[in-house]
């Protein structure tokens, strides 16, 4: 049972990475970026790539960052320059690393067991936890500098960022490459944990970011000091010893997709009529104020 | 002073649903002045201001602010020396950042935006003195998210975020439709303020011939995309206006 919470822990961990990515381009953006599914397993490749070159594990895996940010790249263009809509846009690019990845390394499975990883450098959970609170760090910090409010401020209203004089498609490609960066970051360190890269390992994998994301929403809902990262972070902690517990007690493996897709659509339903009744409210409300300042207008 | 020359626009161009909507249209704007555009819906006002603001391009003429040449500039180009106010409250401001964030943005209009931190401690003084001056006591809710503040405040917030870097030229396009006669009223003594403190040349479309007479120093009235009227505000009362303004068009309905 100890152990089954401590891989549990270890596995969020690595998931944590890829839901604060998933918050800039889902929260942040407002975009749903399914590139995501074809990113993840492309920073497992990069990484069997590098290392097997002979390159250490931290350049390896931190490599798998850099180039991992192209695929943001590449589905921003396709949605800023050619203008497709943003879900296609994302599921093009997935299709293309689909076959990227098969290329990289000529195979469609690298075990990595011979290889040195970053979990060799201490205790695999202490390394884990330091590298999720320095990205953590790091993005809290840049969120809060004048060009990451800009980043928010275009999820929010584009026509603002534009009235300030900068170019939102910009802050979007920036958002997106930062975003696919840290999943392909988070794909390298899985690859490292589990011992080998697979092409089926992106696969549904937007699905865990959204469900860690709506988890970590959900459980803190009435602390609005909390950053969206820490949110992201204990949200795919918890998705993870939940779903570990489960699989412990005999849920299928198998089954665990469907739930998940399961508890992103109870989330959203929830969250969708919270809001409509937010709304219906708040109209009947603002009718009522206006009636009132009519009669005021009037007498 | 802002010039517009020989300037058309037509939407879907080469369909059946071609639209002309200005034809080779000629207009000066006087400096710190307020010219308030009236006309019927359709008739091209907000066309004519999202031309100048830049989100639309012309098909042919040109957009002279302060002697330079916009035409080319894209948007965010020519924003900075722009403000611009919408119908909807929701299109001048961030509504998920707070009040303290959305006025810190912007005030860096036009400038480098920076890896340095947004809000700094050396500038909140003067973020609290113009929130002060809008007179709605928003300074002492400098943490509240703009998305729960009410229609009239986000649109007062948005006034002074589109003015307070004093821009060359403000647009208002029915920037109180949205909100009740009362909100509408106080946003509209706030606009004058606000536009007469930082001397900005303002072009303000408005359906309520009251706030057009009162607030503007001279009235153009537009129908099909062409000046039917141009008087100095002072030379009319509101019910000659309204009056030009019946016989015009609800006579070209019947
Ligand atoms: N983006 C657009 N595409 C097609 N037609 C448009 C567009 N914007 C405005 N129009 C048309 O141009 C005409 C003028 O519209 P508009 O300037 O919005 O009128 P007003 O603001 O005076 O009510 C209308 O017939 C409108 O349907
Ligand atoms: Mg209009």
């Amino acid at each position: 049972m100890n152990s089954l919470i401590i891989t549990s822990i270890e596995q969020g961990l690595i998931f944590a990475i890829l839901a604060m990515g998933v918050v800039i381009s889902y929260k942040i953006l407002n975009m749903a970026d399914l590139s995501v599914e074809g990113t993840f397993p492309f920073g497992a490749f990069l990484f069997a790539k590098f290392i097997s070159m002979g390159m250490n594990p931290i350049v390896s895996t931190l490599m798998a960052f850099c180039i991992g940010t192209l695929a943001g790249l590449l589905t921003s263009v396709l949605f800023t320059k050619i203008r497709i809509k943003p879900l296609l846009a994302g599921i093009l690019t997935m299709t293309i690393l689909y076959s990227v990845n098969l290329k990289i390394n000529g195979k469609s499975n690298i075990p990595l067991f011979s290889y040195d990883s970053v979990f060799n450098l201490g205790n695999a959970l202490v390394v884990l936890v330091i590298i999720v609170l320095i990205i953590k760090i790091i993005l809290d910090l840049f969120l809060k500098t004048e060009t990451g409010y800009l980043l928010i401020a275009t999820g929010d209203n584009e026509s603002l960022v534009r009235s300030l004089g900068k170019n939102s498609n910009m802050y979007k490609t920036m958002g997106l490459m930062l975003a696919n960066g840290l999943v392909a970051l988070s794909g390298a360190l899985m690859a490292q944990m589990q011992g080998f890269a697979d092409i089926t390992m992106g696969s549904s994998i937007i699905v865990v970011a959204l469900a860690s994301i709506i988890i970590g929403d959900t459980i803190m809902k009435n602390s609005h000091k909390i950053e969206n990262t820490t949110r992201a972070i204990l949200g795919a902690i918890i998705y993870k010893i939940i779903g570990g517990i489960a699989i412990d007690l005999g849920l299928d493996p198998q089954d665990l997709k469907a739930i998940s897709a399961i508890i992103v659509i109870a989330f959203i339903f929830y969250n969708n009529s919270m809001a409509d009744l937010l709304e219906l409210r708040k109209r009947k409300v603002e009718l009522r104020n206006a009636k009132n300042s009519q009669s005021v207008q009037e007498f | 002073m802002l010039k517009i020359v020989n300037l058309s626009k037509s939407f879907n161009t080469g369909t059946e649903n071609e639209i002309k909507v200005f034809d080779n249209l000629n207009l000066q704007i006087e400096a710190n002045k307020c010219t308030a555009i009236i006309g019927p819906n359709g008739c091209g006002k907000s066309t004519l201001l999202n031309l100048i603001g830049g989100s639309i391009s012309p098909d042919q003429g040109q957009i002279i602010l302060n002697g330079k040449d916009v035409t080319k500039l894209k948007e965010e180009e020519r924003a900075i020396y722009i403000g611009k106010v919408h119908q909807n409250p929701y299109m001048g401001v961030s509504p998920s950042l707070t009040i303290l964030e959305n006025i810190a943005l912007a005030d860096k209009k036009g400038e480098k935006f920076t890896l340095r931190r947004l809000i700094k401690r050396k500038n909140m003084d003067r973020y609290i003195e113009l929130l002060e001056s809008i007179d709605l006591g928003l300074e002492n809710k400098l943490n509240t998210k703009v998305k729960f503040l009410s229609g009239g405040q986000r649109q007062s917030l948005a006034l002074l975020m589109a003015a307070m870097k004093h821009p060359d030229l403000m647009l208002l396009d029915e920037h109180t439709a949205a909100l009740d006669p009362r909100t509408s009223r106080i946003i509209m003594k706030k606009t004058k303020e606000l536009i007469e403190k930082y001397s900005i040349t303002t072009i303000m479309i408005s359906h309520n011939m009251r706030d057009a007479i009162e607030y503007s120093d001279r009235i153009i009235m537009l129908d099909k995309g062409k000046v039917v009227l141009d008087k100095p505000s002072k030379s009319l009362t509101e019910d000659q206006l309204l009056d030009i303004y019946r016989r015009r068009f609800e006579e070209s309905i019947a």
